[in-house]
């Protein structure tokens, strides 16, 4: 499509600015005219869903979410609804309106490139393509009812038995008192948070100075919480750990 | 000129010119210089680099785009055409949207015979469904390639921070603007889709009635963060209504003026970003 801008004669030497009428404009009129066409061949062919009348009394097993909330769903299973449904979603919000004001690279402003900005692609196509986008895959085609998980060739079996062995990790360290199990479970958060930016402030100590120390603080934090989100669940899946601390009020 | 009696045509003179082609350009000409034409267009019909400047800065509709551009920013290959054809998703769901809105009630008794109605006696009532719904669908997914996109080439970094700020609020819209008209139709995957995402808010520390730290604020049931969004304590016939008003007029609104602000501020902050 590139050749779209060039005009057919060769005119002496191509200008580096080319006028917006014609030269977008039907660019924009064309691509116009496809996006309608398919959008009204996909109506014609497909219609949209329409099931029984809303029944607050017959709540259907797996009640699911709009298809793009599966991946704030699925956290549900390793987070408490304070964090999956209310927190993540506001640091999501806010982590992204920060990223132009955390990320001081000044390479990569207006073109592809990989090698000159690896860390910041890693992260946001960890973010979108892992936490965002496979997550919602996953809550639309192998979250079944009880919100567990089926393969594709398996039958969605409402009384699929699972077993309830999850511990949490002050118990699995062998703390039965409540309040030393508050304390140890803050102590592992915190030392995961501080040791976290201590070990992120001293790799990068020459930086400190021309990155800044808010930016510098506000970007590992966020770093570790969304590490953090990946840690809980492979403690969830693989050694059925289901809260770091435990306390009256709030558990993670 | 007005007055001037009809010419009767010579047969072999309209004959040459039908055969050369100089017949476009003298109907052309025609049209292009009566009074109704040059009333509703501010400029030349020639093809010159004026007109070509005017086409845009005297268009009220085009204006928003710069009269002239960087090359490298027609490339489809650069921009994925993904922030236009979110626009364009938008305003089909706008178009559709309306015509729904002349066949449906968003009240508890009504709301779902409504759609059945739509769906089976309005003329065209399911295409108008289908493609509002589909171009909704379409929209969440463009939103999140044109942000995917903007990420990859850096169009975030100065002197566009602000512009993408106003992105992130534009895409939370979308998701809202589908979210909320997810429960209209009044059917089951509606009501219960929507009882589990306002379960969330719920949560919400000090603010619902099941977050933490709920019992130092006193909040209840019937009076905390979700009664607020669903006008109750559960999703019943007050939500329909207040996702109707919010799916209809309040974030349609917001959202379509913070895309004027982003197409305004794409121009300010010197055209679609690139190599320099
Ligand atoms: C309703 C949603 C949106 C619409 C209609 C929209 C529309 C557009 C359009 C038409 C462009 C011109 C270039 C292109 O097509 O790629 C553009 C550019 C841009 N958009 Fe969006 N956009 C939306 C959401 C967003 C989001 C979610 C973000 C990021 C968080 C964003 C950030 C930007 C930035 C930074 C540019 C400048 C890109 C550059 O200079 O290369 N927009 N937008």
């Amino acid at each position: 499509m590139a050749e779209a801008a060039t005009p057919k004669k060769k005119i002496e030497e191509v200008p580096e600015k080319l006028h917006v009428w014609p030269y977008l404009v039907r660019l924009e009129f064309l691509c116009a005219l496809v996006v309608i066409v398919a959008l009204t061949v996909w109506s014609i062919v497909i219609d949209a869903p329409l099931e029984e009348a809303a029944n607050p009394t017959k709540t259907p097993n797996p009640s699911k979410a709009p298809w793009y909330f599966l991946g704030l769903q699925d956290i549900l299973v390793y987070f408490d609804p304070w964090f999956a449904g209310v927190v993540a979603p506001v640091l999501i919000i806010v982590g992204l309106m920060l990223i132009p004001y955390l990320d001081v690279n000044p390479k990569g402003n207006g073109y592809y490139t990989y090698h000159e900005r690896k860390v910041a692609i890693w992260v946001y196509c960890f973010g979108f393509l892992v936490l965002w986008i496979a997550l919602i895959i996953m809550g639309v085609f192998l979250r079944g009812p009880g919100w567990n998980l089926f393969m594709p060739w398996q039958y969605w079996d409402p009384h699929k038995v699972v077993a309830l062995v999850n511990v949490d990790l002050p118990y699995a360290f062998g703390f039965r008192d409540y309040t030393w199990s508050a304390i140890f479970g803050g102590a592992v958060l915190l030392a995961y948070f501080g040791i976290g930016t201590g070990v992120y402030f001293f790799m990068e100590r020459k930086a400190i100075k021309s990155v800044g120390f808010l930016r510098m603080f506000l970007k590992i934090q966020l770093a570790l919480i969304m590490i953090g989100i990946v840690i809980k669940i492979v403690l969830r899946i693989g050694f059925n750990i289901k809260y770091i601390m435990v306390t009256p009020w709030i558990s993670v | 000129m007005a007055n001037k009696a009809p010419q009767i045509p010579n047969i072999a003179e309209l004959m040459d010119k039908i055969k050369s082609g100089k017949i476009f350009s003298e109907i052309a000409k025609e049209i292009t210089e009566s009074q109704l034409w040059t009333s509703s267009f501010r400029h030349g019909y020639a093809d010159t680099p004026r007109n070509r400047v005017l086409q845009i800065a005297s268009n009220v509709w085009l204006h928003l785009h710069p009269v002239k551009m960087h090359r490298h920013a027609l490339r489809i290959k650069f921009t994925w055409c993904m922030g236009g054809i979110t626009f364009l998703l938008f305003l089909s769901t706008v178009v559709t949207g309306v015509i729904l809105m002349f066949y449906y009630r968003p009240v508890g008794e009504y709301a779902y015979y409504d759609m059945k109605y739509l769906q089976y006696d309005v003329p065209f009532g399911m295409l108008m469904r289908n493609m509002h719904r589909w171009a909704a669908h379409a929209m969440v997914i463009t939103v999140w390639l044109h942000m995917f996109r903007v990420f990859l080439t850096g169009s975030y970094k100065p002197p566009r921070e602000f512009n993408w700020v106003i992105g992130v609020f534009l895409v939370t819209f979308t998701l809202l603007l589908s979210f909320t008209g997810y429960l209209l139709p009044w059917d089951q995957l509606a009501m219960w889709a929507v009882t589990v995402g306002t379960n969330m808010a719920r949560a919400t520390p000090f603010l619902g009635n099941e977050g933490p730290f709920a019992e130092f604020v006193g909040v209840t049931p019937r009076y905390d963060a979700r009664a607020l969004l669903i006008g109750g304590s559960l999703v019943g016939p007050p939500a329909l209504l207040r996702f109707y008003v919010l799916h209809c007029i309040f974030i349609p609104l917001i959202a379509g003026a913070l895309m004027i602000v982003h197409f305004w501020r794409i121009r300010k902050d010197g055209g679609i970003s690139g190599p320099l």
